[in-house]
């Protein structure tokens, strides 16, 4: 049994009587990379802050590293790499001297830090920056360097808390690679999502987390297959028959069927057959697709509404 | 693995942690001044100097022909240099502790870095205030070198106006600080200088004797801070202090520096853990 890293047991974060978190229950285990999906405003930055040690819990239990938050935060934060949600680069300085100044929050000696920034600007891929002014640097490259300044302390659980947000869809790929290289030697890791894609390609088990509460947990996999169906077929009609056909298909076999504003999802397991079935009662689709079912369709199903919008 | 850093049975970080991480804080100051310090130089020394230059030998050469016996028979210079003194200081510790604390949670969240380190807000705070303390007293050295070769100097004891420049910035700084990182907007800062900073200036026995004010606003002025941190400089530098008087003065200051170091570890604590 893997050593558990961070147990919640009816975790609560209350901002005067508004409860941005509520009763959440939740074991980390050592090794593992652990997700948080949900859209904005669910509560995920709030319990990634907890985690941190920098915001304490209004009710419940939270032990890190067999520790209590509240009591330990200096010892435990010093075995925490945390990756902001938003940059806290000081842009005035150079991408070396962040990682000085960073490594100089946790005591590390001079010659060590010199020793593991080379190293870590070489695995986030700015070796060649090192001099420059961290103004100068792209989204991408400075959500890169948080990466490396996070892990000068070799922690030994890493929070990220939505590490590619607002970054163009190639700057997010390098990012993605880098974590999952760490995923591989064996980092915890613990990150936070509003992207299925990050969260399917990243995580070994994630909760979806929905106003406050956790609506579902489990690997990509199951979660997909408890919620949802092994295929989807995405239909598109003219939109002034899209009512219409939507009233239609519903008499379709399907085993559940989502109506968005310019399409319609059905949930089957066999997307071509449904397809047939559909042009059977005389339904025309101007576009159709058959695709996997995907956490985006998980969470659908869970709580009505799409991810990101 | 993480270096090693035992857990404390009792949450209570011990005392020479707490020093080091406050140390921590202050080292990553000296790494963001090194940057900046060159375009500090001008408003910091050759300000206060030119300021010196012109209160004292400009107006001081009229203040002079009228006669001098209501500053004590000094030179207008000697009198109004150690109140420039400790005003600077004043002026460092509020600079320091206003926009710069503010701008570390908002702009280059230079607190909110550190914050995920194990450093705590109350360190965090120590550590800034180390660094606004060293700011204060690098001013405040200039500045008497400077009234030194001005010939404003009068006593030996002036040696002893650097730590009571340094105290007075610093019971400046302290309660700026802790009510500065409270602050949602920076309007607060307009209002400090304007209705704060500008009245101590005038009426706290920095350009003419208290003893020119009307009774009721001579009472006012001896609760001010900046009037003990006048009063004590200059006595260093005129070589006119008692030792009652200092004590006094020096007890004041340093309760009011009290007061805000422990009101900013609370403040500090309020604001960075939500
Ligand atoms: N400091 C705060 N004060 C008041 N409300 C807050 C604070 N921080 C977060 N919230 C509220 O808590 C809810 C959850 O926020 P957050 O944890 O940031 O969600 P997420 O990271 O999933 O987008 C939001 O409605 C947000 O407005
Ligand atoms: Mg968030």
């Amino acid at each position: 049994m893997p050593e558990v890293l961070v147990r919640a047991r009816g975790l609560t974060k209350r901002f005067g009587t508004f409860t941005a978190v509520d009763g959440i229950d939740f074991d980390l285990y050592r090794g593992e990379a652990f997700g948080f999906l949900g859209p904005n405003g669910a509560g995920k930055s709030s319990t990634m802050r907890m985690i941190g040690c920098v915001s304490p819990p209004t009710e419940g239990e939270l032990t890190i590293l067999g520790a209590d938050p509240v009591r330990n935060g200096p010892a435990i934060r010093a075995r925490l790499g945390v990756v902001p949600q938003e940059d806290t680069l000081d842009v005035e300085l150079t991408v070396r001297e962040n990682l000085l100044v960073y490594g100089r929050y946790f005591g590390l000696p001079r010659a060590l830090i010199r020793e593991r920034t080379a190293q870590l600007l070489e695995f986030v891929q700015l070796s060649d920056r090192g001099g420059d002014k961290v103004d100068a640097l792209s989204g991408g490259m400075k959500r890169r360097l948080t990466i490396a300044r996070s892990l000068i302390n070799e922690p030994d659980i890493l929070i990220l808390d939505e590490p590619t947000t607002g970054l163009d869809p190639q700057a997010r790929h390098v990012v993605w690679d880098r974590l999952f290289r760490l995923k591989q030697r064996g980092v915890t890791l613990i990150l936070t999502t509003h992207y299925m894609d990050e969260a399917e390609q990243l995580c070994d088990r994630l909760v979806v987390m929905d106003h406050a509460r956790f609506a579902a947990e489990g690997t990509p996999r199951e979660l997909i297959e408890r919620y949802s169906t092994r295929e989807v077929l995405e239909l598109r009609f003219d939109p002034g028959v899209h009512e219409q056909a939507a009233e239609k298909i519903k008499d379709i076999s399907a085993k559940r069927t989502e109506v968005l504003a310019d399409r319609i999802l059905l949930y089957v397991k066999n997307g071509d057959e449904a397809l047939a079935a559909v042009r059977a009662h005389g339904l025309e689709p101007l576009t159709s697709l058959v695709r996997r079912s995907t956490l985006e369709d998980v969470f659908l199903h869970l709580t009505g509404r799409r991810l990101e919008d | 693995m993480a270096q090693a850093m035992a857990f404390p049975r009792r949450g209570a970080v011990p005392g020479e942690l707490a020093l080091a991480l406050a140390l921590r804080g202050f080292r990553c100051w000296l790494t963001v001044y090194r940057r900046t310090w060159r375009s500090n130089v001008f408003s910091s020394v050759l300000g206060p100097a030119f300021y010196l230059g012109a209160m004292g030998f400009g107006l001081g050469s009229l203040v002079d022909a009228h006669g001098t016996a209501s500053l004590g028979g000094v030179s207008y210079l000697d009198f109004v240099a150690p109140a420039i003194l400790a005003f600077g200081a004043m002026n460092t510790g509020m600079g320091q502790a206003s926009f710069p604390v503010f701008g570390s949670i908002k702009w280059n969240k230079i607190y909110i870095a550190a914050q995920a380190s194990p450093l705590r807000p109350a360190d965090i705070f120590r550590g800034h205030l180390a660094f606004m303390v060293m700011r204060i007293t690098m001013n405040a050295a200039v500045f008497l070198c400077v009234m030194a070769a001005f010939g404003a100097v009068r006593s030996a004891w002036a040696v002893l106006a650097l730590p009571a420049a340094v105290l007075t910035g610093l019971a400046f700084a302290a309660p700026v600080a802790a009510w500065a990182v409270t602050l949602k907007q920076e309007m607060g800062f307009i209002y400090m200088f304007r209705f704060g900073m500008i009245p101590l200036m005038l009426f706290s026995g920095t350009f003419f004797p208290l003893s020119q004010l009307p009774g009721w606003l001579r009472l006012a002025a001896y609760a001010t801070p900046l009037w003990h941190g006048v009063a004590l400089c200059r006595g260093f530098s005129l070589g006119t202090a008692t030792a009652g008087g200092s004590l006094l003065h020096v007890a004041y200051l340093a309760a009011l520096a009290a007061v805000g170091i422990v009101i900013g570890a609370r403040t500090y604590r309020r604001r960075l853990y939500v």
